[in-house]
């Protein structure tokens, strides 16, 4: 019994994430004077040459260069503006499979250190090279199979079979961990996280018990994998002895009637249940196989005995937990890079509050189309110099609020240290995002709508500071023309005086021209097809219309295109 | 082992793609009629008219030849063809055969049991089977079935009869079974091998020699009587190994069965061609193995052409008629109504694809160049459904049509883009034709638009103006001439047929 609770602590550990704070290894004094050097530099450019980096130090992890600043981490919960940007629906999908990582709080979680930022971008970048991020997913597969075998050993009964998941269990962590480490240390990763844990790894594969504990396992596999027996079902009983080269019987018969064979046949063999438990007619044989090949199983069971709950190594279980991290965003970029989306690693300021990208794109919405193969319209935006507002106005259906959100989420994932949606970025390290989109009335409330909006618009500039990007969706769209024109200059003049980065959506043009602070941006229609929607939002007024099709050119029948087409 | 009868390398697919506008060429040639002929009442028979047909546009000549030769030889020893048919069709359907491989149940044993039944019910289906190869050989000289017999003959001989009898005997495993595994994931057994038992000794005999033998190391355990888990388990374990076994045996059946079902859609298309050829013969029309020309050329000669369907849906021969149209891309059909204009057309696009199909043709003679789609762009009726007015999706249809014509394709135009006024119509049908021939594609088009078609008089040599005639009296003789377009589509004319009697109330009033 002793032998059979002690796995379960293995197990309860390998899940767990006691791995930050225990700090068996050395040097994190030195890592926290880097530390301090590096909030001192206020800007950082994302991409800087290997060489100017310091060296690599003692392995934290692959998260943060200092977990102690962000204690909350683990358990954060949704920042307000993620529903009105959809970025609920992003996480969603972002950690959709990964449950069993617990991801959620590192995605809750802002930066606040342009070189926290920079830490992850080189993470990321690392990450690009295909070999690298083949290796750590064929890493994870593995550890998530050690885990499950490290259950399975738990929950059997038989001591025969425990044995054996847990031999399984053992030589997969080996197998991965040895892999990995003999991959990293080829060198080729440039990031300090990459390198800080490339040492460690090093060093963990080349100690004594590493390599003793890999050597028995292989030993073991390769001798259970000569054991080839019979067994002879006659009446009530069998007979179990070894494998004496009888010939193969359903091979004779196919060889029979091979003459007939008219491509692939169906498959007849009934799906017979494949238990992981034995019964005791399959205990009963197992115990004469080992009884036919007693060296090998008294083997397997002094292993057992003396291994059982010693591994695995809690900072590379935090690691196989925290680099999904990055996998996650990655493999969520595919996704829309495929459709001819860009992502890029925005120049991120904590000072500078000109921003600009090109091709910017809504990531929730572009998601969404990138699984049936569509692609969504990207954007441009830029504030420079003195400009801080960007005042959306046009067309409904235009992708006006498309385009806010495109804003807000831009700053949140720059803030995670991702890459964004969009070519050519540069965004603010911000604060806090204030976020006010129009939402379904609400009847419990009793202030009425535009009360309700004032109130709300009322906080947001409260608690905002020069740091903070507000976002408004259509509000006071429930008063007349004039009390909103009013009531939206008011507020607008507050935010020119907090100096605040703003998108406002309005159907008032006139807020675009309050200032050189604002910008005006317009969605768009399509001139040869009012009805048609582009998702366009651009930097000027609205465009004139016109339309003209004859019916051949519908169809492509005109002579031109009649002889493009035919026999294509 | 294969039948290989519709082709020299290769099986006959029920299932295979049709031409993607195979609905419109069968409803616009009136195929249905043809697979009827073909098929009495029999759907499977239909079936196979119906694929042969469609699917033939994409055979080369060599593959028409040899199912003309083929024919050839049903037609000489049509007794011989149907026999053998139905000697296939009784292995497949017959009372132990019927249910096939359906309702085999979840149990390996049950499994083995049943293909152990259907095999020895194929095996004497097939001794049949080959016992009409050997009586017929003689008498049929294509390389199909030639290739059929001596194939038959030669694989299931008697030898091989008696080892398929001894192994359906000794898988009923009254000896006992001998499974082979490895050590698999938790030490479970893996990689289970059914072995064969020759080698186990279970009589007295045997186990006084193993004890006064070498001895060797082998552990025995025998169930409690009572122990009812273990008899379960114990048969679990027995099934592993018959699975395999069972598994192997009805593969082999659905083999044989698949190899008899292809025998069978092959025969059936010779047996449909065979139901054709009695019943024109049978009201005297003639008919002939044409001559497939290479696919680059565009040529078409024949002689007393006659459209089959027509002819099968009326008592009388029809008029057939006579064309020398080589080198020639265009044909333009104008000429009196209910002239038989769309007869001809019709009868030409079933000729070519009765031709390419391998099939004799409904004329005297008959020659054609091979193309490797036919398309149909007909006049439909409104559809009720359809937003877009009669224009609109005449031009969508030749849209998609743009979409998949070739340079081997054939085109067959019946009143196209009629349906908005003459000049318009012209216009269209003008730029659309002027580019199709430019590309060299076969067309031909039945037509009324006077300034289209008079447009191509004179305009070269690749083009053939074919008129529905009529006597100087005004009666059609339902034959066409090589002539150019007249003004007149002869509707007086046909106004008078129609309404004879008020014309003449109209004079007398």
């Amino acid at each position: 019994m002793d032998q059979i609770r002690r796995p379960h602590e293995g197990v309860r550990s390998a899940q767990g994430r006691g791995a930050i704070g225990e700090t068996k290894y050395p040097g994190t004094a030195a890592s926290a004077a880097k530390r301090t050097e590096a909030t001192r530099r206020e800007e950082l450019e994302a991409v800087k040459a290997p060489a100017e980096r310091p060296a690599p130090s003692a392995f934290q992890s692959i998260l943060f260069q200092n977990p102690e600043k962000y204690p909350a981490a683990e358990t954060a919960g949704e920042p307000d503006c993620f529903g009105d940007l959809n970025l609920d629906q992003t996480m969603a999908s972002l950690t959709s499979g990964r449950d069993e990582y617990e991801l959620l709080g590192y995605f809750h979680t802002s930066l606040t250190d342009v070189d926290d930022i920079a830490y992850r971008h080189e993470i990321m970048r690392d990450l690009e090279g295909p070999a690298l991020a083949s290796r750590i997913r064929s890493f994870a597969e593995s550890m998530a199979a050690m885990r499950k075998h490290l259950v399975q050993a738990q929950k059997l009964h038989y001591r025969l079979q425990q044995e054996s998941w847990f031999l399984t269990a053992v030589d997969t962590y080996c197998g991965c961990v040895a892999e990995l480490s003999e991959f990293l240390s080829q060198g080729g990763v440039k990031s300090r996280g990459m390198q800080a844990f490339a040492a460690f790894l090093v060093d963990y594969v080349a100690s004594p018990r590493f390599q003793e504990l890999r050597n028995k396992v292989r030993t073991l596999n390769d001798d259970l994998a000569t054991v080839h027996y019979c067994v002879f079902l006659v009446g009530d009983g069998f007979r179990v002895h070894r494998y004496r080269d009888e010939t193969d019987y359903s091979a004779e018969v196919e060889e029979a009637f091979a003459k007939f064979r008219q491509g692939n046949a169906k498959d007849y063999r009934s799906k017979l249940n494949d238990w992981i438990e034995m019964n005791h007619v399959e205990e009963k044989i197992l115990e004469f196989v080992s009884q036919l090949w007693p060296e090998i199983f008294g083997r397997l069971a002094q292993f057992f005995q003396s291994e059982w709950g010693v591994f695995p190594d809690g900072k590379i279980v935090t690691f196989d937990r925290q680099v999904q991290f990055y996998l996650a965003y990655a493999e969520h970029m595919r996704r829309m890079e495929k459709v001819g989306l860009s992502f890029s690693y925005p120049v991120v300021s904590a000072k500078d509050k000109s921003v600009r990208a090109m091709d910017a794109f809504d990531i929730a919405l572009a998601a969404k189309l990138a699984a049936d193969g569509g692609r969504v319209v990207s954007n441009d935006f830029e504030l420079s110099g003195k400009e801080r507002i960007l005042v959306v106005s046009g067309p409904n259906q235009g992708g006006k609020t498309t385009f806010s959100r495109t804003f807000g989420q831009m700053h949140c994932l720059a803030s995670l240290g991702l890459p964004v949606p969009g070519r050519e970025t540069r965004l603010f390290l911000f604060g806090t995002i204030f976020t006010h989109f129009e939402r379904e009335e609400d009847i419990t409330n009793l202030r009425g709508k535009l009360q309700d909006d004032l109130v709300r618009v009322h906080e947001i500039l409260s608690r905002a500071t020069p740091r903070s990007i507000v976002i408004m969706n259509e509000i006071f769209t429930s008063t007349t023309l004039q009390d909103a024109t009013f009531l939206s200059e008011k507020v607008m003049d507050r935010i020119m005086k907090l100096d605040l980065i703003c998108v406002w959506v309005t159907f008032i043009h006139e807020l675009s021209r309050l200032g050189e602070k604002t910008v005006s941006m317009v969605s768009t229609v399509d001139p040869a097809n009012p009805d048609k929607r582009t998702y366009k939002v651009v930097r000027k007024e609205a465009s004139g219309r016109s339309y003209a099709m004859s019916i051949a050119e519908k169809y492509g029948l005109t002579e031109e295109r009649l002889k493009e087409r035919i026999g294509k | 082992m294969k039948a290989y009868l519709l082709y020299p390398d290769r099986d006959f697919d029920l299932g295979a793609e049709l031409p993607v506008n195979a609905d419109d060429l069968v409803q616009d040639l009136e195929l249905d009629m043809l697979f009827g002929a073909m098929a009495g009442e029999d759907k499977f028979l239909f079936e196979a008219a119906r694929v042969a047909l469609l699917t033939g546009m994409a055979n080369p000549a060599d593959t028409i030849r040899y199912r003309q030769d083929a024919l050839r030889d049903c037609i000489a020893n049509p007794g011989a063809v149907r026999e053998l048919y139905q000697a296939v069709l009784a292995t497949i359907t017959g009372r132990r055969s019927r249910d096939g491989l359906l309702y085999l149940g979840n149990y390996p044993s049950a499994i083995l049991h049943r293909s152990v039944d259907l095999v020895e019910a194929q095996m004497e289906g097939l001794k049949t089977i080959r016992g009409l190869a050997e009586a017929n050989r003689d008498r049929f000289r294509s390389r199909a079935f030639s290739t059929l017999f001596s194939m038959l003959m030669a694989e299931l001989d008697g030898e091989y009869m008696q080892t398929v009898a001894r192994h359906l005997a000794q898988l009923k495993f009254r000896e006992g079974i001998l499974v082979s595994a490895h050590l698999g994931p938790g030490n479970k057994g893996r990689d289970y091998v059914l072995r064969n038992a020759r080698e186990e000794k279970t009589g007295w005999l045997e186990k006084l020699s193993r004890f006064l033998g070498p001895k060797e190391e082998e552990y025995t355990f025998h169930l409690h009587p009572r122990d009812e888990a273990g008899a379960r388990a114990l048969s679990e374990l027995r099934d592993r190994g018959i699975n395999l076994a069972a598994n192997a045996l009805a593969q082999s059946a659905e083999h044989i069965l698949s190899f008899l079902t292809m025998m069978r859609a092959e025969l059936a298309f010779y047996v449909g061609c065979l139901n054709l050829h009695d019943r024109l013969q049978g009201k005297g029309e003639p008919v002939a193995f044409p001559e497939p020309l290479p696919a680059s050329e565009r040529s078409h000669h024949f002689k007393g052409l006659y459209d089959v369907c027509l002819s099968l849906s009326m008592d009388k021969r029809v008029v057939g008629n006579d064309v020398d149209a080589d080198g020639k891309v265009l044909t333009i059909v104008t000429g009196a109504n209910s002239g038989g204009k769309s007869t001809f057309m019709r009868s030409f696009g079933l000729a070519q694809m009765m031709m390419q199909a391998g099939m004799f043709a409904p004329a005297m003679s008959f020659s054609a160049n091979l193309c490797r789609a036919v398309y149909t762009h007909y006049k439909r009726e409104e559809d009720n459904s359809m937003t877009s007015g009669k224009f609109d999706e005449e031009l969508s249809r030749m849209s998609r049509l743009a979409d998949l014509v070739t340079g081997s394709s054939l085109v067959l135009f019946n009143e196209s883009f009629a349906s908005t006024n003459d000049r318009e119509g012209s216009e269209i049908a003008r730029m659309i034709v002027d580019v199709l021939r430019e590309k060299r594609i076969k067309m031909i088009f039945v037509t009324h638009l006077y300034a289209f078609a008079h447009a191509y008089v004179g305009v070269g040599d690749d083009i053939m103006f074919l008129r529905a005639e009529r006597e100087e009296d005004g009666t059609r003789t339902f034959k066409l001439i090589e002539a150019e377009p007249l003004r007149t589509s002869y509707g007086q004319d046909l106004y008078k047929a129609v309404f004879r009697e008020g014309v003449r109330e109209t004079q007398s009033a």
